[in-house]
């Protein structure tokens, strides 16, 4: 038997890095967004060379636990696990067992059983990957629930912004649209605000979210004047106008809110020149963004679906050698 | 738990000099030659003989950086993970000579490590190695080709090379652990 091991030569860890589960980035700090930044820099050098893939998760079972439909976040996790030599396995809860009734707890003890090392998981309650992550030992790693959170599509906003602007304090950040019902924007408003970037919110106040400034949410600005809200921004988020929301009486009319709120050229103009606009996607055109802004030059959506991979890439990382709490 | 100093910045500069006449001598083609320093404390030592080799041959040899922590064969192992940094290769390293630049080789897994990653990128003419010291204890069959020092030392003694780009200072030093049963 061997008495002595040789301690492992690593020059720098991730000591910042204290998550076992990744369910929002309400409880990141700015040094452990630092380092998934600083970690997908270093992926994105692996998606850019001929052959995408290390070695790094062999061995590593992913599970794609999607209780909602999904094309870019569910592909997007399954090329950044594939990109890392995990083996992943895709369960689309609409045709497996679900559909018979298996609870989302007995679905759990099943993978749990089967040897899942992160579980990936989309579902349309708020809350649930929180529930989740109690009754499982493998990583838990929200991809979106309900109206509360999508903590990986923030950081891949937030690493986009930072790949254009480098130093993030002190710049201004706009979110237009229906944010109440948005995860993307509830996890952004965390995201942003923790790396010291200033938020206003620009909707109409029946769109407005709850629990602002409280536990819920941090405080922001909110100026419902789209050309107001818009003066000098760096950052301008927009975000899908679902046509539900007309019936459900939250706005007048479709066309009243085009009038309103659409990101035109004309009112893009009141922010900085070289101001960025985010979707996270899909995108109505002619809605809440028009196309020539959509496709124009201070457009980032396609590089934000890129980064999306590489930014999945780095959490699939970090998460990897975490130890349960 | 003293630390003992085994060579000084005079020492470093001189080894790091006869190691790039040994490079030129090894080497016919310089310039199909890249300089590969690994993360972290490889990379200034690269950038070095870099300096030496054009000072001494008038040839300026490309430096390039590689980050091994994907690679490693003990990341489950590790509590926590090694923070990843830039792997920097700038022209395609096809049918090139590589020189592979780290500090300490020990117990060559690193290095192990490292051929992976180079590999991945490519299929160079020949990888050789470079290292300021070598501590020993290979677990790995890995050999340097360029030596600065043989240093042979205990599995309880850290080597450690502190380098002016990243640590302030050029020192190698030997620093005793404390030998606990299973460290």
């Amino acid at each position: 038997m061997r008495t002595t091991q040789v301690k492992p030569r690593v020059t720098e860890t991730t000591t910042a890095w204290r998550h076992h589960h990744i369910l929002d980035i309400d409880d990141f700090t700015r040094e452990e967004i630092e380092l998934v930044f600083q970690t997908t820099r270093a992926m994105k050098e692996v998606l850019s060379r001929p052959i995408k893939r290390v070695p790094t998760l062999r061995g590593k079972t992913i599970v794609n636990l999607f209780y909602e439909p999904s094309t870019r976040t569910r592909l997007s996790f399954e090329l950044a696990a594939k990109y890392l030599s995990a083996d992943v396995v895709n369960l689309n809860a609409q045709v497996s067992s679900v559909a018979k009734g298996e609870s989302l707890v007995d679905t759990l003890g099943t993978l749990q059983a089967l040897g899942a090392d992160i579980v990936v998981m989309r579902h349309s309650h708020s809350g649930a990957p929180y529930i989740a992550a109690r009754y499982i030992e493998a990583s838990i790693v929200n991809a979106g629930d309900g109206w509360h959170a999508h903590p990986t599509q923030a950081l891949l906003d937030l690493y986009t912004l930072y790949e254009h602007k480098q130093n993030l304090k002190g710049l201004k950040a706009v979110i237009i649209g229906d944010i109440m019902h948005s995860r993307v924007a509830r996890s952004n408003i965390w995201g942003l605000t923790t790396m010291g970037i200033e938020v206003t919110l620009c909707c109409p106040p029946t769109l407005l979210p709850l629990g602002l400034g409280g536990e819920q949410l941090p405080p922001v600005k909110i100026e419902p004047n789209i050309e107001l809200a818009l003066d000098k921004a760096d950052m301008v988020m927009t975000l899908r106008l679902q046509r539900e929301r007309q019936k459900s009486g939250l706005l007048p009319s479709i066309r009243e809110y085009i009038q309103l709120y659409q990101l035109t050229e004309a009112r893009l103009a009141r922010a900085k020149p070289d101001a960025l606009v985010l979707h996270p996607g899909p995108v109505n055109e002619g809605v809440e963004i028009s196309p020539a802004v959509a496709h124009g030059t201070q457009s980032v959506i396609n590089e934000q679906v890129a980064n999306g991979v590489a930014v999945r890439m780095a959490l699939l990382y970090l998460l990897s050698g975490s130890q349960k709490q | 738990m003293s630390k003992k100093v085994i060579m000084i910045e005079e020492d470093i500069k001189r080894t790091l000099a006869r190691i790039a006449h040994e490079i030129i001598e090894h080497n016919e083609l310089l310039k199909e030659l890249i300089l590969v320093g690994v993360h972290t404390r490889g990379v200034p030592l690269a950038k070095r003989l870099a300096a030496d080799i054009e000072g001494f041959a008038g040839v300026k040899i490309a430096v390039d950086t590689l980050d091994i922590s994907l690679y490693r064969d003990d990341l489950s192992s590790l509590e926590l993970k090694p923070v990843v940094k830039l792997t920097d290769i700038t022209a395609t390293i096809d049918g090139k000579s590589i020189v592979l630049v780290d500090d300490v080789l020990y117990t060559g897994r690193s290095i192990r490590a490292a051929m992976d990653a180079l590999i991945d990128l490519g299929r160079p003419r020949s990888i050789q190695l470079a290292v300021l010291v070598d501590r020993g204890h290979r677990e790995l069959p890995i050999r340097a080709d360029y030596v600065g020092k043989n240093i042979p030392s205990s599995r309880h003694e850290e080597i450690k090379v502190n380098l002016k780009e990243t640590d302030g200072v050029d020192e190698v030093a030997i620093i005793p652990t404390p030998s606990k049963e299973g460290r």
